[in-house]
């Protein structure tokens, strides 16, 4: 135990004096404390008393402290939401009971539509079908006029709102294209495959082709129609248009083909308002495609 | 005598590592048996071989560095490693093909992410603490390391850690709790190595030579018993079989994201704010070669700190299932930690009084006071955001990664490579560095770096906020989640630019240890002996 009873000293380059204490060299000036520092510390404290007694802040036996201003995070929210939801409800209960065909008449109305509906589809169809509605493979473009199952206002509404091959709405479109692989050789569909691309005007082998057309008739026709034009009806595609929804090469065809494909759009009327449906329907009505 | 014991021991925990390596239900842990498996394995053929040996006399009168030495060599590895795999992820979130699809499911973001975490913090600030904590507890006690090769346990049973978590994260196992991923054998082992870790550190206080514990050691020890208690409380679980990594959390919903947040918030006070503080209360007055500006200060400023660091948790869960009350006294307590914080900041800066002079003469000074200014611009910077209404709009934006890697790139890595430089050449008996000009190149590399990290941060995630909330005159969302990524793009770029720079400054560093421990003159005496 050495040194213990070290000497003060002062400390040359600031006239200040030591604690006396020493290790491995360092040394400890006796400063008081900054004063600024003290004094906003104290502050601090002081404005933490203030806001503990304005918001809600002590937990005690049964719940917890309300505050003086009674604010809750929740309570801010939603006011939030209330404020836009009066400013809103008259255009809102139009909205809701409006015929969808006659929507266009009411300028006002529609612009409400179409901006309301398009904040619904960046929260809820964004994911899918792209902030742009452009889609990706295997979502469709809402940009086009190719429709799956029909492109008037109302068809569109109702695709929304009971969705596609969902288990949960009993009116949800619903369709199914076998698998052929289990029933065709894989040579009829790489024909099948070629007369696909013949009649839509991509490159093919014309001998394949030719063989593939009665294979089609015998199997596809039935829903794509003799001409490959598709059924609405049905959600079966028109396989002329060059617009393909899993992609239109020799190897995304026969994939199609050989193991089917079973897109699924969950029913967005179990989630959203009726305004809600209306408005997003008028703002995909309006993007292009619309009938 | 001993030796058969442990070789008794080795032969059981080999054997038990066999057994779970054939019943492992999951590839992480059946590494991990197998990790386990090799080193028995090593440490049995390295204790029968030293059997029946004349031992090593180890001169116990000095002071025990080899251990610090070895820490020094980890934490300059583990440094890269962690810098290294940020830059990668850093570009993954600009470029996502960098996600590499035939590296799935390793590469992906998602795993790398924490083993970047894990990298930097634990393997590099965990090193450089335990290190440092080694090195000062001796010099300011006057005494060598209690325990024996206890402290050799420690480094190497911390290291194990490391690297079992970070196969883990590899492998897919996760208790999915932020910067506490590890799972449930991974956390006993830490446990035990950590309570090895405080034993060393409070065994060398209790037979210190001096009359007084010096500040540096309050700091430490502080980190040392707050980061034992966090780490049991937060992993408290159940395995759901002895053979496999999944456990399942003793709490659930609300309950389970304070206990979290209460870790997450905690680690960052006692393992990055207060243990560095220790750090920094050793090493700037030695490169100074100044008093400490204010004893006064340093016992309220501790006091402060640590009083009010571990309320302030429910911060990270505002506009949550959390109720206002505690997300309320979260923010009033971070917001009164301000000035505490503020104090390390005082204290470390106006050490250099009367050493300013120094700034233009030496790079670790000027170092030291970028680490100390990043420290204040952090500490101030963490307050505001707690804040609730700025917290509303900072919150899950890149504000906050940018927050932290200002605190992180900015003081923890910078005081971290200051301790390097003036260890080094210590430990290894070197007048100096190898190149002087090499640490201004890295001083330069890494404070750019941290700048373009920093501001393209403040600047991606403001915008993302101010996009999320933006709506129309109706109330209407104006943007898509999709549209706020696009956006981010070009600050990506500069981010993961900033990193790279300052990965750069870090393998100069790496070189400059590298030439300064293989050659130069030994310098004879360079490091005390304890007083008696």
């Amino acid at each position: 135990m050495s040194d213990f009873e070290t000497e003060t000293e002062i400390d040359d380059e600031t006239g200040v004096e030591t604690t006396g204490h020493d290790w491995d060299g360092i040394k400890e000036l006796n400063n008081p404390l900054p004063r600024w520092w003290l004094w906003s510390f104290y502050i601090s404290i002081v404005w933490g008393i203030g806001y503990v007694i304005a918001y809600p802040a002590w937990p005690m036996i049964t719940g917890a402290t309300q505050g003086m201003l009674g604010y809750s995070t929740r309570g801010e929210v939603a006011s939030e939401i209330a404020r836009f939801e009066d400013q809103n409800s008259a255009l809102t209960s139009a909205l809701s009971a409006v015929d969808l065909n006659t929507l266009g008449e009411n300028a006002e109305l529609n612009h409400f539509a179409v901006a309301g509906g398009a904040a619904v589809f960046r929260s809820h169809c964004s994911q899918c079908h792209g902030s742009g509605a452009n889609g990706s493979k295997g979502y469709p473009n809402l940009l086009d006029d190719d429709w799956l199952w029909g492109g008037t206002i109302d068809q569109i509404a109702y695709s929304i709102k009971h969705g596609v091959r969902n288990e949960v709405d009993e009116d949800a479109h619903y369709s199914e294209m076998p698998a052929f692989g289990d029933m065709l050789e894989a040579s009829e569909i790489n024909q099948v495959v070629h007369h696909v691309r013949s009649i839509t005007g991509l490159e093919n082998d014309a001998d394949l082709a030719s063989l593939g057309q009665p294979l089609f008739m015998d199997n596809c026709s039935s829903c794509h129609g003799d001409n490959g034009k598709g059924d609405r009806e049905i959600g079966a595609p028109n396989l002329t248009d060059a617009i393909w929804l899993y992609g239109g090469d020799v190897e995304s065809l026969t994939q199609t083909i050989s193991t089917s494909r079973f897109g699924v759009m969950p029913a967005w009327g179990m989630r959203l308002k009726v305004s809600e449906i209306n408005a997003v329907a008028a703002y995909v009505h309006q993007l292009g495609g619309g009938e | 005598m001993l030796n058969y014991v442990k070789l008794m021991v080795l032969g059981v925990i080999m054997l038990f590592a066999a057994v779970a390596t054939n019943f492992a239900r999951d590839i992480a842990y059946q590494t991990h048996a197998l990790i386990i498996l090799g080193v028995a394995f090593g440490m049995f053929i390295w204790v029968l071989r030293n059997t029946d040996e004349p031992g090593v006399r180890i001169d116990t009168n000095g002071y025990m560095d080899g251990v610090v030495r070895a820490g020094v060599i980890a934490t300059g590895f583990w440094g890269i490693v962690g810098f290294l795999v940020g830059v990668i992820i850093a570009f993954q979130l600009a470029f996502p093909a960098l996600n590499l699809d035939w590296a799935q499911p390793y590469a992906n973001f998602g795993r790398l992410r924490p083993l970047h975490t894990s990298a930097v913090v634990f393997a590099f600030g965990g090193n450089a603490l335990i290190m440092s904590s080694f090195y000062i507890v001796q010099r300011t006690c006057g005494a060598r390391l209690w325990g024996g090769n206890l402290a050799w346990f420690v480094f190497w049973g911390y290291n194990l850690f490391i690297v079992l978590a970070a196969t883990g994260y590899l492998f897919g196992a996760t208790q999915s709790k932020e910067y506490a991923e590890p799972e449930w054998y991974i956390d006993i082992w830490l446990t035990i190595v950590w309570l090895a870790f405080l034993a060393v550190y409070l065994g060398t206080i209790f037979k210190r030579k001096e009359r007084h514990i010096y500040v540096a050691n309050w700091f430490l020890l502080s980190f040392i018993i707050t980061v034992a208690m966090l780490h049991l409380v937060n992993n408290i679980s159940i395995p759901v079989s002895i053979w496999g990594s999944k456990s399942v959390q003793l709490f659930s919903g609300v309950q389970d994201a304070m206990t979290q947040w209460w870790y997450g918030h905690n680690a960052v006070g006692f393992f990055l704010t207060a243990g560095f503080l220790g750090m920094m209360y050793y090493f700037v007055p030695k490169q100074a070669g100044r008093p400490v500006f204010s004893y006064k200060l340093s016992i309220i400023h501790f006091w402060a700190l640590i009083f009010l660091y571990i309320w302030a948790g429910p911060h990270h869960l505002h506009y949550t299932a959390l109720p206002d009350w505690a997300s309320t006294l979260g923010m009033v307590f971070s917001i009164i930690l301000w000035m505490p914080s503020w104090g390390g900041m005082i204290n470390g800066l106006m050490t250099l009084q009367g050493a300013w002079d120094k700034l233009r003469t030496d790079p670790i000074i000027r170092m030291m006071v970028v680490s100390l200014a990043f420290y204040g611009m952090s500490t101030f910077e963490g307050p505001v955001m707690s804040i609730r209404a700025i917290n509303s709009l900072s919150h899950y934006t890149d504000w906050t990664i940018g927050h932290v890697h200002s605190g992180a790139l900015g003081w923890n890595g910078m005081i971290t490579f200051c301790a390097l430089y003036f260890l080094t050449p210590r430990l290894w008996g070197r007048a100096s560095m190898y190149s002087m000009s090499a640490i201004n190149w890295h001083f330069w590399l890494a404070t750019i770096g941290i700048v373009l990290y920093a501001a393209s941060m403040w600047v991606s995630g403001i915008m993302e906020g101010l996009m999320w909330r933006e709506v129309d005159a109706q109330g209407f969302l104006v943007n898509s989640f999709a549209d706020t990524v696009i956006a981010k793009y070009p600050m990506y770029i500069v981010r993961g630019l900033g990193g790279v720079l300052y990965l750069v400054g870090g393998l100069i560093m790496a070189w400059n240890m590298w030439m300064t421990i293989r050659g130069g003159e030994k310098v004879a005496a360079p490091v005390g002996i304890p007083s008696t």
